[in-house]
C-alpha cells in the first residue's frame, strides 16, 4: 500500500492528461456538434446531406476503430498525427456526432410559434437564430451535452491503447511495477468516478444558471407574485 | 492508388471470423444486460432502503467509470482471488455489467412509466407482488422500452472491438493483427470501418423501425 502511495503522483499525473484530453475533445466535439446541427436544421439539402454523413459515418463505427483509424492508417496515405493530436481528434469527431443529434433535437423541439414570431419581427435568419432559437435551445441542449461528457470522459482511455500516458496508461504500468492489480486498478476506477462527479456538479450548476438566464429558474414565491400585482 | 484490392480481398475472411468473434460478444453481452438490468432496475425499487442505496451507488460507479478498465479489473485482478476468466468470458461480463447498469435507467423508466391504476387495479384483484410484475406490469413497461434497449445493443457492439485489449481477437484485433505483419494499416482498418457500419446501420434502422411500431 504505502509503494502504492509513493507512485501516487503518477496517477495524478495521468488524470491530469485525461483531464486534457477530455477538454480538448469536448471543445472540437462542441463546435463539430453545432456545425453538423445547424446544418442539420438548415434549408440547404447538401449541408444536410453532409450532417446526416457525418453524424451516420462517426456513430455507426467504433470510436475505437476510428482512434486506429486515424493512428495507423492515415500515416499510410501521408497524414501523420502525434498521438495525443490523433487521441483529441478521434474522439472530438466522434463525441461531435452524438453531440449534433442534440443540437438538431434541441432546436427542433423550439415551438413553431417562435420561429413565426421572429418572421413577423422581421428579423433575419442570423438574428433569429442568435436572440431567440439559440438561447432556448442551448438550455435544453445542456442536461444531455452533461452526459456526453461523462461518456467522452470514460472514453479518454481507449488513447492509452495508442501509447499516450494518461490515467489508465499510467495504472497499468503502475499495476506491472508494483504487482498490486487490485489496489491500483480500484484506485483508477475511483479517480476516474471522482472526474466525473465532479464534472456532473458542474453541469448541474450550468444548468442552472442557463435556465435563469432565460427566466425559467424556479417560480417566483408567493410574497413575490402578491407585490407584483398591480395595485 | 494506395488501396491494394487484393491485399482486400485475402484478408476479408480473417476479418469476418473477428467479425462473428464480436458478433458472438455482442450477443451474449446483451443477454447479460438485459437480464441483468432488470434484476437491478427491480432491486432500485426493493422495499429495504439499503439494497435501494446500495444499488444505486454501485449503478453510479459503474456508468461513471472507464469499462476498459473495467475490463482490466475483470482480466487481470480476478485470477488474484483464484476466479481465471478467458479474455472472452471477462469481455462479455464486463460489457454486460456496463451496459447492464444503461439498462437499468430504460427499465426504470419503462416502470414508472406503467399508469398508477393498473398497480391500483392488481392490489384491488389481491394479486400477489410476483403476478403483478410478471402479468401486469412487465408486460406493458418492457414493449415500451424496446426501442431503447436496441440502441443499447448497437452501442455494445460498437464497444466490443475493446475486448481486444484483454486478448479477445476479434475483428479490431485481426485487422491490428494483419497490420503488424504486413505493415499495411490502411486497408484492414478501413475495412473493419465498413463492416462496423453494414452491421449498425441496417441494425439503427430497424431500431427506428421498432420505434415506430411501439411508437411513444
Amino acid at each position: 500500500m504505502s509503494e502504492i502511495l509513493s507512485y501516487f503522483p503518477l496517477l495524478l499525473e495521468g488524470a491530469w492528461v485525461t483531464l486534457q484530453i477530455t477538454a480538448g475533445a469536448a471543445v472540437l466535439g462542441l463546435i463539430c456538434a453545432f456545425a453538423s446541427g445547424l446544418a442539420g436544421v438548415s434549408g440547404s439539402r447538401v449541408a444536410r446531406g453532409v450532417s446526416i454523413v457525418y453524424v451516420e459515418f462517426f456513430r455507426g463505427t467504433s470510436a475505437l476503430v476510428q482512434l486506429f483509424w486515424l493512428f495507423y492508417a492515415l500515416p499510410l496515405v501521408g497524414i501523420r498525427f502525434e498521438p495525443l493530436a490523433a487521441g483529441i481528434v478521434a474522439l472530438g469527431l466522434n463525441i461531435g456526432s452524438y453531440g449534433s443529434e442534440v443540437v438538431r433535437g434541441a432546436i427542433k423541439a423550439i415551438p413553431r410559434a417562435q420561429y413565426e414570431a421572429t418572421i413577423a419581427c422581421n428579423m433575419t435568419p442570423y438574428r433569429r437564430m442568435r436572440s431567440v432559437i439559440l438561447p432556448q435551445a442551448v438550455v435544453a441542449m445542456l442536461p444531455p451535452f452533461g452526459n456526453l461528457l461523462i461518456e467522452l470522459l470514460k472514453g479518454t482511455s481507449l488513447v492509452s491503447l495508442i501509447t499516450i500516458a494518461e490515467l489508465t496508461f499510467n495504472g497499468q504500468i503502475l499495476r506491472n511495477i508494483t504487482g498490486e492489480t487490485l489496489t491500483v486498478l480500484l484506485v483508477v476506477l475511483v479517480i476516474y468516478f471522482v472526474m466525473a462527479y465532479a464534472i456532473t456538479l458542474g453541469m448541474k450548476w450550468l444548468e442552472r444558471r442557463a435556465a435563469a438566464s432565460i427566466g425559467l429558474g424556479k417560480l417566483p414565491s408567493q410574497p413575490e407574485v402578491i407585490r407584483l400585482e398591480p395595485v | 492508388m494506395i488501396w491494394d484490392w487484393d491485399y482486400a480481398r485475402d484478408i476479408l475472411p480473417d476479418l469476418l471470423r473477428g467479425l462473428v468473434v464480436t458478433v458472438q460478444a455482442t450477443l451474449v453481452g446483451s443477454v447479460v444486460a438485459m437480464i441483468l438490468g432488470l434484476v437491478l432496475a427491480l432491486l432500485r425499487r426493493s422495499g429495504l432502503a439499503v439494497v435501494r442505496v446500495v444499488t444505486g451507488a454501485f449503478v453510479e460507479f459503474i456508468r461513471s467509470t472507464p469499462l476498459l478498465v473495467q475490463l482490466y479489473f475483470l482480466f487481470f485482478v480476478l485470477p488474484s482471488l483464484g476466479i481465471t476468466l478467458s479474455g472472452f468470458l471477462a469481455g462479455v461480463v464486463g460489457l454486460g455489467v456496463h451496459y447492464a447498469t444503461y439498462t437499468s435507467e430504460v427499465y426504470r423508466a419503462g416502470i414508472e412509466g406503467v399508469p398508477k391504476g393498473q398497480w391500483e387495479a392488481a392490489t384491488a384483484l389481491n394479486l400477489p407482488t410476483s403476478r403483478v410484475w410478471r402479468s401486469v406490469v412487465l408486460p406493458q413497461a418492457i414493449p415500451r422500452v424496446l426501442p431503447a434497449l436496441g440502441n443499447y445493443v448497437i452501442a455494445m457492439f460498437k464497444e466490443t472491438p475493446l475486448l481486444s485489449a484483454i486478448t479477445v481477437l476479434e475483428m479490431l484485433a485481426a485487422a491490428k493483427d494483419l497490420g503488424g505483419e504486413t505493415f499495411r494499416y490502411l486497408e484492414p482498418l478501413t475495412m473493419v470501418g465498413l463492416l462496423f457500419l453494414l452491421v449498425s446501420l441496417p441494425a439503427s434502422l430497424s431500431v427506428r423501425r421498432l420505434e415506430r411500431r411501439y411508437g411513444h
